[in-house]
């Protein structure tokens, strides 16, 4: 099968990895296809973390000195860089978490304590990573709201007649949803979404985790009232994420964690707050974090977005393409035009865990399991399933090697 | 020339004018720097016409909040009150004369920052610090 024409020069960008380069067994090359959990990090992301630690460490927003000028400069920079690459209105929107998982239980624990009760809905959906799902149900048992998932279709999509129908009968106060499947791919029409919820007094909550690190994505113009996502896998550090929210919204929630540079005021009978965003940032900061992603963000807006995207989608619909002539195979998800670049399979009388042990040996990194997702494996009626999933850095030989591994998978168990 | 306006700010800073708070008054608001604690409370006497025609302050901080606030207070006087909260955050600056590093800013922003929120609210006061 011929190479797809990718838009850019991938060995240059691959150039940029030292992972990349280094032998997953001797004499094995790294075949990294597990990015949807974590990504790896360029020498540019490295270098300015490193570079922060060597030159200009210090604690942000407290010291006079030069140094914690410097630290609080750059830190505020990062934040700025990122309010640009998702097109937030101003800075202050912008808040600093530890990831995805963090961002959700912010909103979760300040927005969701102070809005929801008895006889409330927050609607989710099946197909959501249980970093959308536990939290909720958390809260739910503490406060007494209920919680409605709209269906996945056979086709891998949102059912969005039961969410019309939701909407309309039920008093749903938030809505909170997945941009892109971590393990179908599906990305979900969150501008329409929110519109909708908007239309019936409903918050709109997008977890943009995989959708971020891969398609140009601007707050503004979906509309969303929250939007959080993680930086490990959009080639930043772990350890760092953002939850963006709407300015009126922020203003309204109570703190998440109290302690420093949240407040405006302390006293021993009570405390004020510090302005946005610090009223949700206590303590110190992952200050090199935000630095390295701030650095990460960097990176993506010189390839740009569109291209990455672009590239993305040559190799997932490639890859799709390849996986299908493998006999036993089912993959899950829609079309390679309607997805993310992410495939999500099982190989028939084949367990995802061997699957995942057998391409290791031949250098391949895959995921195996329910990728935090029970409740969709168990709407697909499987337990696991193996996960390739792509990046910016990934090649069609690449697709070519895991399509090969796979037939010898095939052959280590005899079928 | 950095000299002269070091001189001014320990002057202003050692020798507030319109030091202390005015009882009765028509404006009295108090702001606080989270970052390294300073306080400052400005009260003013507004006439029917809307003309500041009194100011007084307390506080304490550093050099620079406290020259910033006795130079802002001077200025005030006798300015109309809408005007007043015209005044831009590049104004003061001007005033302090030396450059300022990312967080003294804050420090000399905290008379003008009492003024907006204490007339308008924290939306307006950000839209002025982000300037």
């Amino acid at each position: 099968m011929p190479h797809p024409t990718l838009p850019y020069d991938v060995e240059a960008v691959r150039n940029d990895f030292p992972i990349l380069h280094q032998e997953h067994h001797p004499g094995t090359p790294l075949i990294y296809l597990d990015n949807a959990a974590s990504s790896q990090k360029p020498r540019q992301v490295i270098e300015a973390m490193n570079e922060y630690y060597r030159t200009t460490h210090s604690n942000v927003h407290r010291g006079i000195h030069k140094l914690s000028e410097s630290a609080t400069l750059a830190y505020e920079g990062a934040r700025k860089k990122i309010r640009s690459f998702i097109n937030a209105s101003n800075w202050r929107e912008v808040i600093f978490t530890r990831g995805t998982t963090e961002s959700i239980n912010l909103v979760a624990q300040t927005w969701g304590r102070a809005n929801l009760g008895p006889g409330d809905v927050v609607v989710s959906s099946v197909m959501e990573h249980h970093a959308n799902i536990v939290p909720w149900q958390i809260l739910a048992a503490e406060r007494g709201f209920s919680i409605e998932y709209i269906p996945v279709t056979s086709d891998g999509q949102l059912d969005l007649e039961v969410y019309e129908r939701l909407l309309t009968q039920r008093s749903v106060k938030l809505v909170s949803v997945v941009h892109c499947s971590n393990v179908l791919g599906t990305v979900n029409p969150i501008a329409d979404m929110a519109r909708q919820a908007h239309q019936h007094g409903a918050l709109f909550l997008a977890d943009g985790a995989q959708s971020v690190p891969h398609m140009p994505v601007d707050v503004q113009a979906l509309d969303v009232d929250f939007f959080v996502f993680s930086g490990h896998k959009m080639a930043g550090p772990t350890g760092i994420g953002i939850l963006y929210a709407k300015r009126a919204i922020l203003e309204s929630m109570p703190p998440y964690q109290g302690g420093g540079d949240m407040i405006a005021q302390v006293t021993l009978q009570g405390s004020t707050w510090n302005e946005l965003p610090y009223k949700f940032e206590a303590g110190t900061p992952s200050i090199a974090e935000a630095i390295g992603l701030g650095a990460a963000v960097d990176y993506l807006g010189q390839l740009g977005m569109t291209t990455i995207h672009r590239h993305e989608q040559s190799i997932i619909q490639y890859a799709l393409e390849r996986l299908s002539e493998i006999p036993g195979i089912t993959v899950y998800g829609p079309d390679a035009c309607r997805k993310g670049a992410v495939a999500a399979f099982t190989l028939e009388r084949i367990h995802a865990h061997d699957v995942a042990q057998l391409l290791d040996a031949d250098g391949i990194a895959v995921r195996a399991g329910h990728h935090c997702a029970m409740p969709l494996h168990q709407h697909l009626g499987v337990t696991a399933s193996a996960r390739a999933s792509f990046y910016l850095y990934s090649t069609p030989s690449e697709v070519d090697k895991l399509a090969e591994a796979l037939y010898k998978t095939r052959r280590a168990f005899a079928l | 020339m950095e000299e002269m306006y070091r001189e001014l700010i320990l002057d202003h800073a050692r020798h507030g004018r319109n030091w202390g708070l005015l009882m009765p008054n028509n404006f009295d608001h108090e702001e606080h720097n989270p970052l390294c604690g300073d306080r400052l409370r400005l009260t003013m006497r507004i006439d029917d016409a809307g003309i500041i025609r009194e100011v007084g302050w307390d506080g304490e901080g550093c050099a620079i909040s406290q020259a910033a606030a006795s130079m802002l207070g001077e200025e005030l006087v006798g300015k109309p009150y809408a005007e007043a909260l015209k005044i831009n955050k590049q104004h003061v600056l001007d005033m302090i004369g030396i450059p300022l590093t990312i967080n003294r800013i804050k420090c000399a922003l905290l008379s003008l920052k009492t003024l907006i929120v204490g007339s308008l609210d924290q939306r307006a006061w950000e839209r002025v610090e982000d300037e």
